[in-house]
């Protein structure tokens, strides 16, 4: 069908005479809803990329903006893009700012370093208590260090042994999940292959611990 | 307001409106913002329901001190994106995100190069910032009253880099030049800013 159609349309003087006849019945157009303005966001520090440079993490954001829109890095950061940026701003202001800028990304950058030394310093514990003789609960605890979303990987460990399982305080305050049975070294090896929302945490970082109960304790 | 904000602990309870209240938030909101019902429809499809997003007061200790405490502050979201938020039943401010995406549906000031430092730590604008030669203020015929929303735009930056409400109108800014001019509420790179989905 379409073929048919496109060469007679293709044809100039069939198109000018169609557009007057068609013009009178229009009616007014329906108002048309605004379009959203499209902002690029940094992949690094999440401002708008004019704003990085304001941010705590110039350095990077610029690396990511050279490689990903040169355009824009070329016009934020050439020559002529900071004589332009510096506007009303005195010289002096502006080395202020620049040096401001400088003392902010090295204490963020201390600041990213030390919690990131003490993320790969923190440990995981998985405990086996002794419930009951021959039965057994197991906690984990200190997942949380590692970005896991408790209740999420606790859904996980109900779905996957089909038992109960659920993220509670222990009497530090702290949240640990309890799940029910001994799963202590099965929970081991999903935290090794890094099953779902397991996915980073180190298994160097894991001890097993045995809670056996007090004597006469019962 | 958002300086220190975290869902996990701050948020207190999240109910989907019930449809009356959407029907007057929708019409407050095109009373509010320089917006047409068109556009809204856009940002808000009348079909998607709205989530209030309730947030508390964590400790006792900061209620007597800090007039911007986090009590009464509802956060409305749109499937889990923060769309509008609200300081006990104030006007309604979009966030910065929609913002971005809309940037007129509010009235605009600007603020000179040597205040973004400052606007993006937080701080409350200051007159001087918007009456010298980069700030912006509209014109005597369009003057904003004190206690109007107002997007805070940056020289030499297209886009907002912060929200806030006058305290003073603008032709007061323009005569007194010192102290507060706009009470920043929310700015760039603050916790509601880090907050994507709630």
């Amino acid at each position: 069908m379409s073929s048919t159609v496109d060469p007679s349309n293709t044809v100039v003087p069939d198109v000018e005479t169609a557009v007057p006849s068609d013009t009178p019945p229009t009616p007014p157009p329906p108002p048309q809803p605004k379009q959203p303005v499209e902002v690029l966001y940094c992949a690094v520090c999440t401002l708008p990329t004019e704003y990085c440079e304001f941010g705590s993490s110039l350095t990077r954001c610029k690396e990511w903006l050279q490689k990903s829109h040169p355009d824009l890095y070329e016009q934020y950061y050439s020559e002529e893009g900071l004589q332009a940026k510096l506007g009303t701003l005195s010289l002096e202001a502006q080395s202020k700012l620049e040096k401001d800028v400088a003392k902010k990304e090295a204490k963020a950058e201390a600041k990213a370093d030390a919690a990131h030394k003490k993320k790969m310093e923190s440990q995981v514990t998985i405990k086996r208590i002794e419930r009951n003789k021959r039965k057994f609960v197991t906690s984990v605890h200190g997942l949380e260090a590692f970005n896991v979303d408790l209740k999420k990987a606790a859904k996980l460990f109900a779905q996957k042994f089909a038992t109960g399982s659920s993220v509670t305080k222990n009497p530090q305050g702290q949240d640990e999940i309890i799940v029910q049975g001994d799963v202590s070294e099965e929970i081991l090896d999903m935290i090794s292959d890094e099953v779902g929302v397991l996915k980073g945490v180190p298994e160097d970082n894991v001890q097993l611990v045995e809670e056996k109960k007090k004597k006469g304790g019962d | 307001m958002f300086k220190k904000f975290s869902p996990s602990t701050d948020v207190s309870g999240q109910t989907i409106l019930k449809s009356s209240v959407q029907r007057s938030i929708r019409s407050s909101l095109l009373a509010q913002f320089n917006i047409d019902a068109e556009t809204l429809e856009q940002i808000w499809p009348k079909k998607e329901p709205l989530t209030l997003v309730k947030c508390q007061e964590l400790g006792l200790h900061l209620t007597l001190v800090d007039e911007h405490s986090r009590e009464h502050i509802s956060i409305y979201a749109l499937q889990g994106e923060p769309l509008l938020f609200q300081h006990f039943d104030g006007p309604f401010y979009p966030t910065l995100r929609l913002l971005h995406k809309y940037p007129d549906i509010l009235p605009m000031v600007k603020v000179d190069r040597g205040a973004i430092r400052f606007l993006l730590a937080g701080a409350h604008m200051m007159c001087p910032g918007m009456t010298s030669a980069g700030g912006y203020l509209p014109p005597p015929e369009q003057e904003l009253k004190a206690g109007t929303p107002v997007t805070i735009h940056a020289e030499g930056k297209t886009h907002a880099a912060a929200i806030g409400l006058t305290k003073l109108s603008t032709e007061q800014m323009r005569k007194v030049n010192k102290g507060i001019g706009v009470e920043v509420v929310s700015y760039l790179g603050d916790d509601l800013w880090s907050v994507q989905k709630i």
